[in-house]
């Protein structure tokens, strides 16, 4: 009866998007107001219903009912509650009700954060969600509803996919979900934007902080993606360039470019029709996304759904979607777009279409590589995989200059800026940098292991971004200090100031900790008999014992290794763990985490019958930390930027232009 | 109408994407199956002045593994075939695949060497004639020379004992 309820939400809430998609569009382009008022009440009503129907698919899991197909298909009576909780998303069916909720979630935001717009517009924002809210609930209903009943149902259910069972799993898909989804709101504002005619500086502020929003959340999802494959997968690595991996980069990519280039518009009035496509583009890669991963047009490490009929509903979504999206970019972009001051060669706006540039050619490389395999299979048959290789000889190129450009970026003027200024204001990290990586190319070898140029490049990039980045900050702050305001002055500094100093040294310690990290690792891939000591790195590790574990819907091999470096000794316990209802293994590794290394052991097979031998994989990983540090950073960053006032003053201000008894009636 | 340049790529992509959905991801599985395997005319990682000399194969069962020192799973599958290959006696022959011969060779030295010999596949060209879809993979080869499995992704314990093994003793 539960899940009964479920479906009936579900096909409530299709209703009410239905309303929402029509009404206030049709209201805001005939003028008529009750129409227009409508988009509120219908977006909040829109997502109570989608709550309850996300409520109602928690309860079915947290009661363990196994009548319940998807219930039955991804839980168990064993399974901890945590993870039975989790599970709600874990399988395609509950991610993409997931998916749905979070869209409604957004849209009851955008409702309520932007009162302050003209109501017309914010009308067409919200409809522009509801007509995404409506192929979702379509394709939820239809071709993948997670209430359907299991006749009769399972004594026992088939436990979520072990992999899955794991703290970072609980965080990543919402976190990642939110910044996917989120991508849906700047799309909206960019198509309200082109309906309207309305595509200017104040439409590029609107947008701003809900990229931001998005941006942050995609950031952090991305990071504990990354996490969790480093953490769990055991393999020793954190990034794969695998085609779900490549899914969720490349709208981070592009989300990057839009946010750099909606600075220009709001500031400039530059870059509009560049930011609308970007907006455009950012949301169509989410899209692609989801198809990647749900469609098996790709076969991946984890895609976790694999169905042509799903697959065809949502390329029709996405044609759908993204052609009328391109085609009223096409019809209107020609007449809005044009416009914003003119701005010289050397100028912060050049340096911010470099920066642009540079990403979307990154994001089309990694969407390239993820579909090339495609691309060649449909026109000649050929079947092949295109591996990190290629990922890292074309990706690399492209963002590396964009890096490097960060920091100049940051200190140019608007309009036409002078190289005399720019060397400055820049001459002393540029001095240090060099200095730092002449010291490390005469030093190299002699006073610790050879490192690589590649190597040597990172470092010294990651120095001058971070470097570049704090002589911005104290050319800001000095003068102050020095007459004795510098608290003053401290406090006076906008919240977006602060974002971007904190982004973007975010991405200077990420660039160092990747190179560090990757440049200089060491491992080994070995057998080790019990009793036996293998050595890397100057670090000893002794097969010291193997016991059985249990968990609570698994069983495990322990193996314990003492682990000796210098003077200190530790010991660490990697498993093999066998899931009791999948029989699946998974191997958890142990991972002794350092503020300058992360030591790394996993078990692999054992090689005989009694289990005295196995393989394992022993790494040594520098500065990995740093690593999530730098990221965590950047989204840090897109959160403290959202604090700024200018955001706050957009939307106190600009609401007069709008007819007061439209408001009055609204209000 | 440069403005409509993003729609005319996006139709041709989506036009890509849905032919892309009829196919079958691992339709290829059957293709190869008891047919020649294509000719590994291919320089040898230990010795690039000697060819992989397929054509003395004959008569007896081999695996071939398709690896790189680029691919983490590859790395982590070595040993295993090291120590199964020795105990079953079942030689395994290797196809390294676009990779650059040192840092291969240098892997070996490391992990171990669980082939008789490996053929330098550089440009991935004898890999594209076998229809690599993803590193690592395995195929039994029969001792006319047909392939009789493929097995797509590292092999484990359980995939050696219930998978190629199984195929190669009913071969032999």
């Amino acid at each position: 009866m539960i899940a009964e309820l479920g479906v009936f939400s579900m096909v409530l809430s299709l209703i009410v998007a239905f309303v929402l998609a029509c009404l206030p569009l049709a209201g805001a382009q005939l003028g008529i107001r009750s129409w227009v008022a409508l988009a509120r009440p219908a977006a909040a009503l829109h997502c109570l219903l989608s709550l309850l129907s996300i409520a109602i698919l928690t309860w079915c899991f947290r009661a363990g009912d196994f009548s319940v197909l998807y219930v039955a298909a991804n839980s168990h009576s064993e399974l901890p509650m945590m993870y039975k909780l989790t599970a709600v998303w874990g399988g395609h069916e509950g991610s993409m009700l997931l998916w749905q909720v979070m869209l409604a979630c957004w849209t009851l935001a955008v409702a309520w954060r932007s009162r302050a717009l003209p109501p017309a517009f914010v009308a067409r924002v919200l409809a522009v969600l509801g007509w995404i809210s409506v192929g979702l609930l379509l394709f939820l209903l239809f071709l993948s509803n997670p209430f359907t009943r299991l006749v009769p149902a399972a004594l026992e259910g088939k436990d979520l996919n072990p992999l899955l069972q794991d703290p970072g799993m609980v965080f990543h898909p919402p976190l990642l979900y939110m910044g996917y989804v989120g991508f849906a709101v700047p799309f909206a504002f960019a198509l309200a934007a082109l309906i309207s005619g309305e595509l200017g500086a104040a439409w590029a502020r609107w947008s701003r902080s809900w990229t931001l929003a998005a941006w942050g959340f995609l950031t952090l999802g991305i990071l504990l993606g990354s996490a969790w494959a480093y953490y769990v997968l055991g393999w020793g690595g954190w990034w794969f360039w695998d085609p779900v991996e490549n899914a969720s980069f490349m709208p981070w990519l592009l989300g990057t470019a839009l946010l750099h280039s909606l600075i220009v518009t709001d500031q400039r009035g530059a870059f509009r029709s560049w930011s609308a496509l970007l907006a455009i583009c950012a949301f169509s890669l989410c899209l692609l996304g989801t198809f990647l991963v749900r469609s098996g047009v790709l076969t991946s490490v984890h895609a976790f759904a694999v169905d042509p009929g799903r697959g065809l509903f949502i390329l029709c979504f996405i044609v759908a979607v993204v052609g009328t999206s391109l085609w009223l970019f096409a019809w209107r972009a020609a007449a809005l777009g044009q416009g914003g001051g003119q701005f010289g060669m050397l100028s912060r706006e050049t340096l911010l279409l470099v920066n642009n540039v540079l990403f979307s050619a990154a994001a089309l490389a990694v969407l390239l590589g993820t579909l090339y395999p495609l691309a060649l299979d449909v026109l000649s048959d050929e079947k092949i995989s295109v591996g990190p290789p290629y990922f890292q000889a074309v990706f690399l190129p492209l963002v590396l200059p964009a890096v490097a450009l960060m920091g100049v970026g940051a200190v140019a003027r608007w309009k036409l800026g002078t190289w005399a200024e720019i060397w400055r204001r820049l001459r002393a990290a540029l001095a240090w940098s060099a200095v730092c990586a002449v010291v490390l190319v005469l030093s190299n070898g002699r006073l610790g292991p050879r490192i690589s140029p590649a190597t040597l490049l990172g470092v010294t990039l990651g120095l001058w971004c971070v470097l570049s980045t704090l002589a911005h900050a104290w050319q800001r702050l000095a003068p102050a200090w020095r007459e004795g305001q510098g608290w003053q002055r401290l406090a006076r500094q906008p919240w977006g100031w602060w974002g971007m100093l904190m982004a973007h040294a975010g991405v200077g310690i990420f660039v160092l900790a990747v190179s560090l990290a990757d440049g200089l690792e060491s491992k080994r891939e070995t057998s080790v008999a019990q009793g036996e000591t293998v050595e890397l790195a100057g670090y000893r590790f002794r097969f010291d014992s193997l016991a059985p574990a249990a968990g609570p819907n698994y069983d495990a091999q322990r193996a314990q290794f003492s682990v000796r470096h210098g003077n200190e000794q530790w010991l660490m316990y990697p498993e093999k763990r066998v899931f009791r209802a999948q029989t699946m293994g998974l191997s958890q590794a142990a991972i002794d985490s350092g503020w300058t290394r992360d030591v790394f052991v996993a078990l692999g097979e054992p090689l005989d019958e009694a289990g005295s031998r196995w393989t394992v994989r022993l790494q040594i990983k520098p500065f990995m930390d740093w690593i999530w540090l730098g990221t965590l950073m950047m989204a840090l960053g897109a959160g403290l930027s959202l604090m700024d006032t200018r955001f706050r003053v957009a939307r106190q201000r600009l609401p007069q232009r709008a007819p007061k008894a439209l408001q009055e009636r609204l209000s | 109408m440069r403005f409509a340049l993003p729609l005319a790529i996006f139709l041709a992509l989506a036009v890509m994407l849905g032919l892309g959905l009829q196919r079958d991801p691992r339709a290829l599985q059957t293709a190869l199956l008891n047919q020649p395997a294509p000719a590994i005319a291919r320089p040898l990682l230990e010795d690039p002045r000697q060819q992989f000399d397929q054509a003395s194969l004959r008569g007896q069962v081999w695996l071939l593994n398709v690896w790189a020192s680029w691919c983490a799973p590859c790395r982590q599958e070595l040993p295993l075939l090291v120590e199964f290959s020795r105990r079953d006696q079942v030689p395994v022959y290797g196809l390294n695949y676009k990779d650059q011969p040192d840092k291969a060779r240098a892997l070996l030295r490391v992990a171990g060497n669980p082939y008789v010999a490996s053929a330098v596949d550089a440009d991935g060209r004898t890999g594209m004639d076998f229809g690599i879809q993803g590193v690592p993979e395995t195929f039994v080869i029969d001792g006319q020379g047909r392939v009789r499995y493929r097995h797509l992704g590292p092999v484990t314990a359980e995939v050696w004992q219930q998978k190629l093994l199984p195929v190669v003793k009913a071969v032999q």
